[in-house]
């Protein structure tokens, strides 16, 4: 109803800004490890702890991961670019200020194709930035309500990426989200959990008639920590403030909280400075200088991104968009694809045994087991090996099955495996025959039942025959001598 | 230039500074005097002269870190000058959202 | 209690102290000794120092004489007292920055300054006083109590390192480090008569020194003579990985360089630095310290630095904004003063910081954030700043035509206590002549040129970056001229 109006009457702008930890050993600005987990306070040292008299020392891999995902992203890399201080008081903060880009940061333009409804769009980037990310405030530690500061998350390197207000609706911002993550993910600078807040977003959304010339004021939206809340958010959003609108009321400019059981945004209790973190350049930090030869190093390390892969997939090797789509999309498939492929000699018929295989039961079994494909025991060459044995008939497809399962579980040479759990295919006519002709005589009535046409009951005859072969009959050889036996012409 | 007791306080406010009023006078009086002194700046032609932002001079060469662990503290280290804690957290009055 | 044996050690300059243990004629522990007794009796009335660590000094006095006896002596710093301006982080050492909001801090880490004169074997005897976080002129804002100038305890050493100049004067320690962010070595060196050099910014690591302005803070020595500051600086100077603002370029051998006279060397001398407020008795001074150059063999050169007079207004916007800033970790969260009894976290900090900052802190803390606060950004901070890029450009001419500028460290020698306090532009502008070598980002220096209605009158040289070198070889030049410092009599009447 109110989506009606919007959509018809109503234009949506949105932005977002996505912050992204950077994969690195250490934090941003120490040696501290930024892995998760331990106790609070236990991967801290002077400097994320804001102590007297401590300085800064920049992290040369977050430059690089910086450079890299801006190449990746078609921006503007700058030779220069300058840390600056961000001034606000909060028991997370250390310092009373966290140390950002400002004025001057280290990539500027460049953007991402997203495909919405079959329509490819180019969403443009203002710029990207390193940060420190802040620690974590924990809520009731005791009795009397009070709250902790827990600093190992403070320093954790962040990149920020702000996109130009080009999304038109929840479903392109989701898009956006998606296809950014996805870059991230191919490049190797982020895991892209957005539960975990490893990967997180901020939209700016605003409405504005159709036709008006000037962008509606625009409200920050937090705590989206999924697609789907991203999406809920925005279009909840959307609803509040044409409603403002209609109604003659002003649209305040503030940042909203999105609260995921309500399906609702709240404004956040707006502190009075809110907007004045009196920035200026970190004194502590000379200006990042960024050569020719760190561009051309992480140049080198280019991955294929996502939308060029899935384009090759389907081109070349012939995959459906679908497939291509579900490939390239996450954690890790697209590689074990090229590889087992590669294994395989390539072609566009082994390709789309691949990935059937790597859609069907080895996502089955990932999901089933969490584990990412660098996790698995099954390498893509021992992949490879199966599909080749079950081209060459040495196993049949269940025993194919039951191959890839066990080198998912434990790992180990397939061919090995076979031998070991007798996996081979029976294909030799006389055994099948005798087995045929067992089946065929237990069962007189289901015979007569199928010759006198009354029901086809081949799958019955089938199913018991590879019984009696324990699944391994060649299942060919199999049907054709039910065909023969049973006269079915 | 005289800086009111409203500004004052807006300031003391940005920097969690809780003065007494004789201070928020006394501040308002001697700033007004340093403002007024750092207003000859502003005789100054500076256009086209770029900001002096940092001190190490351009041509220095910065080392970054290499991306490698350094020991830290432990928890208890960590808080060894904590005024309160709980647990190994620092612990602070309730922050309300 | 102290001997004439102990008077006759103290009394020695750290480089004859040095020489004295390398000829085994005495130990570190005596020396150690002699400069716990002299503290003992004398520091009641000065107030140099915040902490002494008399155990801790005597056990590295030991290990000195053991390694020495070893045959493993470490080079000219081994076994010899010195002591750092608490602003220096001394792990298990508690470090105060002169504040209440840092009563009782233990840093679990060393500054690398000090990790560095402890690696050369140096004995520390505690920490030094000063204004609060560094921020004054006459170390008459410390939190904990006023220093006093040796040479007449009416007057103030000098600050913001006023402990730092005070001690060596007083013959407590042997050398002592400092920090400088507008003058505060310079200052305190001229009016207590001893030899202070601000090295280029860039030159000594900041790291584990409290920050006051960031972009103008530098650790540096100060000595009874420019021999010991020369050896106090090659010990601390060169790259250090916890810095980036620290070159990577490595340190001189500013020992070597040390007796190469003063022939040849062009001195610039500003019109600026002349006139206006500058006392008649120091001008006098520093115009004989010219003339004894001419006689040297220096040439003077008349240099002109223009944007001079805009120096204390540029830097009270820029070292006022980096402080507010740096000084907003003390919060009293996880280190320093909380405020007892606060129920609400905008309680915690305000209620922590009005009752841990003194005034100097509070009004500078302000200054800052009103000059960087919406709509003022651009006319205060970054006008500040382009106005820094002028001051150095002239230093960059000047130098086209001189190889040191010259001139007066302060427009008169040490002033009252209390002469100051209530008016703080008056208090800023005895920063007038050594402000503008930090916003260069230079390397300055005082050394004694006599003395000015009784009290010491400190010439200031400024050299080129990292020319640390040729100030401290023009400065010796003087220095062999005028003979030694005389002694502050004032500390030897009866008490
Ligand atoms: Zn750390």
């Amino acid at each position: 109803m109110t989506r009606t109006v919007a959509a018809s009457d109503y234009q949506v702008v949105i932005g977002l800004e996505v912050h992204a930890q950077l994969l690195t050993l250490t934090k941003i600005f120490c040696g501290c490890s930024t892995g998760f987990g331990g106790a609070p306070n236990s991967h801290v040292c002077p400097i994320c702890l804001g102590l007297p008299g401590v300085l800064p020392a920049l992290n040369a891999r977050v430059v690089e991961l910086a450079v890299k995902t801006g190449l990746a992203l078609g921006c503007a890399i700058q030779p220069v670019s300058v840390f600056s201080r961000k001034n606000y008081f909060y028991p997370d903060l250390p310092k009373g200020y966290q140390i950002s880009q400002y004025e001057l940061p280290i990539c500027l333009g460049g953007g991402l194709a997203i495909t919405v409804d079959g329509r490819e769009k180019f969403i443009r980037l203002t710029r990207i930035h390193m940060e420190e990310d802040a620690g974590k405030n924990l809520h009731d530690v005791a009795a009397d309500g009070s709250s902790g500061v827990d600093l190992n998350r403070a320093g954790v390197p962040l990149l920020e990426i702000v996109s130009e207000p080009d999304l038109r609706s929840a479903d392109e911002a989701v898009e956006y989200l998606k296809a950014l993550r996805a870059i991230l993910l191919a490049l190797g600078v982020n895991d892209g959990n957005l539960e975990e807040g490893s990967f997180r977003c901020d939209a700016n959304v605003s409405v504005m008639r159709k036709g008006a010339t000037q962008y509606g004021t625009r409200a920050e939206l937090k705590n989206m920590n999924s697609f789907r809340y991203l999406k809920q958010a925005v279009e909840y959003e959307v609803r509040r403030q044409v409603a403002l609108v209609e109604t003659g009321q002003p649209v305040v400019q503030e940042t909203r909280l999105y609260d995921p059981a309500r399906g609702e945004t709240r404004s956040m209790r707006s502190k009075e400075e809110a907007h004045d973190y009196r920035y200026f350049p970190e004194p502590d930090l000379p200006p990042v200088r960024v050569g020719e030869a760190l561009v051309a190093r992480m140049r080198a390390e280019q991955p294929e991104l996502p939308r060029a892969r899935a384009a090759r997939y389907q081109g070349s090797l012939g995959l459906s968009a679908q497939d291509a789509g579900v490939l390239v999309g996450d954690g890790g498939l697209a590689d074990f694809f090229d590889a087992a492929l590669s294994a395989r000699g390539g072609g566009a018929e082994a390709a789309k045994k691949v990935a059937n295989w790597l859609i069907g039961e080895l996502s089955r079994l990932a999901n089933e087991t969490g584990l990412p494909p660098r996790a698995w025991k099954l390498t893509p060459a021992r992949l490879a090996e199966v599909l080749g044995l079950l081209d060459a008939g040495t196993v049949n497809g269940a025993g194919a099955k039951l191959l890839v399962e066990e080198l998912f579980r434990h790992g180990g040479d397939p061919a090995e495996l076979v031998r070991r759990r007798g996996l081979a295919q029976v294909s030799d006519e006389g055994a099948i025959e005798a087995a045929v002709d067992a089946v065929l005589a237990a069962s007189p009535a289901e015979v007569e039942r199928h010759r006198s046409g009354k029901k086809d009951l081949t799958g019955f005859f089938v199913g018991q025959v590879m019984k009696a072969l324990k699944g391994k009959g060649n299942p060919g050889v199999v049907n054709a001598l039910l065909k023969k036996k049973l006269g079915g012409g | 230039m005289a800086l009111t007791l409203d500004e004052v306080r807006r300031v003391a406010a940005l920097a969690r500074l809780k003065l007494s009023e004789e201070e928020e006078r006394l501040f308002a009086e001697q700033l007004s005097a340093i403002l007024d002194h750092v207003r000859e700046l502003e005789t100054l032609d500076v256009t086209g002269v770029p900001p002096m932002t940092h001190a190490l001079a351009e041509g220095e060469a910065v080392a970054l870190r290499p991306d490698a662990l350094v020991p830290g503290l432990s928890p208890e280290e960590a808080l060894g000058n904590a005024p309160a804690r709980e647990g190994t957290c620092f612990k602070v009055p309730r922050i309300i959202e | 209690m102290t001997t004439a044996n102990d008077a006759a050690l103290t009394g020695l300059s750290l480089q004859a102290a040095s020489l004295e243990l390398q000829a085994g004629a005495i130990s570190s522990r005596q020396l150690t000794e002699a400069c716990l007794a002299r503290i003992a009796a004398t520091d009641g009335r000065v107030g140099a120092f915040l902490a002494v660590t008399g155990e801790r000094a005597l056990q590295q006095a030991d290990r000195s004489d053991r390694r020495r006896a070893a045959g493993g002596a470490l080079g000219p710093l081994d076994g010899v007292p010195l002591a750092v301006k608490d602003l220096f982080l001394t792990r298990g050492v508690p470090t105060t920055a002169g504040s209440r909001i840092l009563e009782g801090f233990v840093p679990p880490y060393d500054a690398t300054a000090v990790t560095r004169l402890e690696a050369a074997g140096a004995v520390l005897l505690g920490k030094l006083n000063l204004d609060e976080f560094a921020m004054g002129s006459s170390n008459e804002h410390s939190a904990y109590r006023p220093c006093r100038n040796p040479w007449d305890l009416t007057r103030t050493p000098g600050g913001s390192s006023g402990g730092s100049a005070a001690a060596l004067s007083a013959r407590q320690c042997f050398g002592t480090l400092g920090t400088d962010t507008g003058g505060s070595i310079r200052l305190p060196a001229s009016f207590c008569g001893v030899v202070g050099l601000k090295p280029t910014y860039g030159r000594v690591s900041r790291y584990g020194v409290i920050a006051f302005a960031s972009s103008l803070d530098q650790p540096g020595p100060l000595g009874r003579t420019t021999w010991d500051v020369a050896a106090l600086l090659g010990a601390i100077a060169g790259p250090d990985p916890h810095d980036l603002t620290c070159a990577a370029r490595p340190a001189d051998d500013y020992l070597a360089a040390l007796e190469g006279g003063a022939r040849g060397l062009r001195i610039g001398v500003p019109r600026e630095w002349f006139g206006g407020g500058l006392q008649p008795e120091v001008e006098a001074r520093v115009r004989e310290a010219l003339t004894t150059y001419q006689r040297l063999g220096a040439t003077l050169v008349e240099i002109s630095l223009p944007h001079s007079r805009y120096g204390i207004a540029a830097y009270y916007l820029i070292a006022t904004a980096e402080a507010s800033a740096n000084l907003a970790r003390y919060d009293g969260v996880r280190f320093g003063l909380r405020a007892p009894g606060v129920r609400a976290l905008q309680e915690l900090y305000s209620e922590s910081r009005e009752q841990g900052f003194g005034a100097e802190p509070k009004r500078r803390i302000m200054l800052g954030t009103y000059a960087l606060s919406a709509g003022y950004h651009d006319a205060y901070y970054l006008r500040a700043q382009k106005v820094r890029t002028l001051i150095r450009r002239d230093f960059d001419a000047a130098f086209g035509r001189c190889d040191v500028v010259a001139g007066p460290v302060a427009p008169g020698p040490a002033f009252k206590l209390g002469e100051r306090t209530g008016d703080p532009l008056q208090m800023y502008l005895a920063d007038i002549f050594t402000i503008t070598c930090n916003l260069a980002a230079l390397p300055g220096l005082s050394v004694p040129c006599g003395l000015a209605r009784g009290l010491p009158v400190g010439l200031q040289l400024v050299g080129r970056p990292f020319d640390e070198a040729t100030l401290l070889k023009a400065a010796r030049a003087l220095e062999r001229e005028l003979g030694p410092a005389p002694v502050p009599a004032a500390l030897e009447a009866a008490p």
